[in-house]
């Protein structure tokens, strides 16, 4: 508990950059992100099916876009958030940020595969079919199967550090590629409508919807965190299981 | 640094001359998995007009990524992988080094045999270079992604099969538009713009490249 001395003369921003001294923050936090995530979600999903009205064109269908949207846009932007945290790891050789990339992982195929088949699910009453070679279905797919390389090869190295930095090069990258990838598909064939939602003009759609859409991405968003500081609690037990506070965490919990 | 990088590519093209059946292999699998193609469809010439390209593009996209466990893993095992790392000259030099050798070994045949299976597809002649300047083109870009993944997977367990999940993701775009030069000459228009992409990405691969493979070989020889 020397950490307290030291934030006293000076806020330390690296004081949580240790396995040792995140184990408790992150226990402290899942709750809060936990319980964030399931009323955003209630909240979202009331508004999604009772509040928001019927879409004109495509019925009741639509509504799975609750779930779709927020799931494709978490998928892509944790795979940015791993690859930096990837990088963070290969540039100043901190221990946590890599665990913090590995935990994201699973989180983020999680996501991308709710997107692809969610929009399954939409595209069969929608567009008549299951699945169609389109531009962002495509990417979407590569995309998860970059998750699946990335975990494949952290999963295939036994030294927790050399799967971290292999797992960075790997993560950049691909961070490289996301952009290229989705631009040659598009170019090759698109057929997926254009974005609902965009920065620069307002949205195409109700304002019930709209909300309904934003609080569902931050309940994902919530879930996100809650997932990812769970699973790097578990990670940092498995890697600092030799060390002397495990020990005494462990012996705590008998 | 260019002696070094010299050096690499008479090294490595000797060490294939002297393994020649290595070589051959990777080129007979493009062969026989580009002949296959016909069995499965059925000889149908129209058809396979139209899938002539995709087809010869994924099987060199194969081939190319089979012949790469060997671009570093013979140097990994006898130690000469350490003693490059240690060596004077700049490791990216000796990366684009090895990668060019591995071109000249196992990317350069692949576009020379193209435009004879593309002959068994009955593509006419304008399109059959078309096809060879794409591969052409295409195929250095996959030698230099494929160095990151084999970088990444050296000495590890199934490293051939995790070589693939990691790589040919990252093949897609190549493989678009290396295929796309064709469909679109085909459609009796100007493919100027996709070789340019093609040329861009061969550019930028060949900027990045090197680089992402120098660290990959560090953290896998550490």
């Amino acid at each position: 508990m020397t950490g307290h001395n030291w934030t006293r003369a000076s806020v330390n921003w690296f004081k949580y950059s240790s396995p040792q001294t995140f184990f408790p923050l992150a226990a402290k936090l899942v709750p809060w992100f936990g319980a964030a995530a399931a009323l955003l979600c209630v909240a979202g999903l009331y508004i999604g099916f009772f509040v928001a009205p019927t879409d004109a064109q495509q019925g009741e269908a639509y509504r799975i876009i609750f779930i779709h949207v927020p799931a494709a846009w978490m998928s892509m932007f944790i795979y940015v958030v791993m690859a930096f945290w990837a990088g963070a790891g290969l540039v100043f050789n901190t221990r946590l940020s890599g665990m913090m990339a590995s935990a994201l992982a699973p989180s983020g195929a999680l996501m991308t595969f709710i997107a692809l088949w969610t929009g399954a699910l939409w595209g069969k009453p929608t567009w008549g079919t299951w699945w169609v070679w389109d531009a962002r279905l495509t990417s979407e797919l590569i995309l998860l199967f970059l998750y699946f390389g990335f975990m494949a090869l952290q999963a295939a190295i036994d030294n927790p550090r050399r799967a971290d930095k292999a797992g960075a090069v790997l993560a950049l990258t691909g961070v490289v590629n996301i952009p290229i990838i989705y631009f040659s598909v598009q170019w090759w064939n698109t057929l997926h409508q254009g974005a609902s939602v965009s920065l620069k003009s307002a949205p195409s759609m109700a304002a019930t919807m709209f909300a309904g859409m934003i609080v569902m991405a931050l309940g994902f968003w919530m879930y996100s965190i809650a997932a990812a500081l769970l699973r790097v609690r578990c990670i940092i037990l498995e890697r600092e299981h030799r060390s002397d506070w495990v020990a005494q965490h462990m012996g705590t919990l008998k | 640094m260019l002696t070094a990088l010299r050096c690499v590519i008479y090294r490595d093209l000797l060490l294939a001359m002297r393994r020649r059946a290595d070589v051959l292999t990777a080129l007979l699998f493009f062969v026989i998995v580009v002949s296959l193609f016909p069995l499965g469809v059925g000889p149908e010439a129209n058809l396979l007009r139209t899938i002539a390209p995709g087809v010869i593009w994924v099987a060199a996209l194969l081939a190319s990524m089979l012949s790469l466990t060997r671009m570093f893993s013979a140097d990994h095992a006898d130690g000469t992988l350490e003693q490059m790392l240690l060596s004077a000259a700049p490791l990216g030099a000796i990366v684009i080094a090895k990668v060019i050798a591995h071109w000249l070994v196992s990317g350069l045949p692949l576009v020379l045999i193209a435009p004879i299976l593309a002959l068994q597809f009955d593509l006419n002649q304008s399109l059959l270079w078309v096809l060879t300047l794409s591969l052409l083109i295409g195929t250095p870009v996959l030698s230099l992604i494929g160095a990151i993944g084999a970088a990444l997977t050296l000495g590890l367990r199934g490293g051939g099969i995790l070589l693939s999940l990691l790589v040919l993701p990252l093949y897609v775009p190549v493989l678009i538009i290396g295929a796309g030069t064709v469909d679109i000459a085909s459609a009796g228009l100007s493919a100027q713009a996709h070789f340019l992409v093609l040329g861009a990405f061969l550019v930028v691969a060949a900027v990045f490249a090197p680089w992402a493979v120098a660290a990959a070989l560090r953290i896998s020889a550490e």
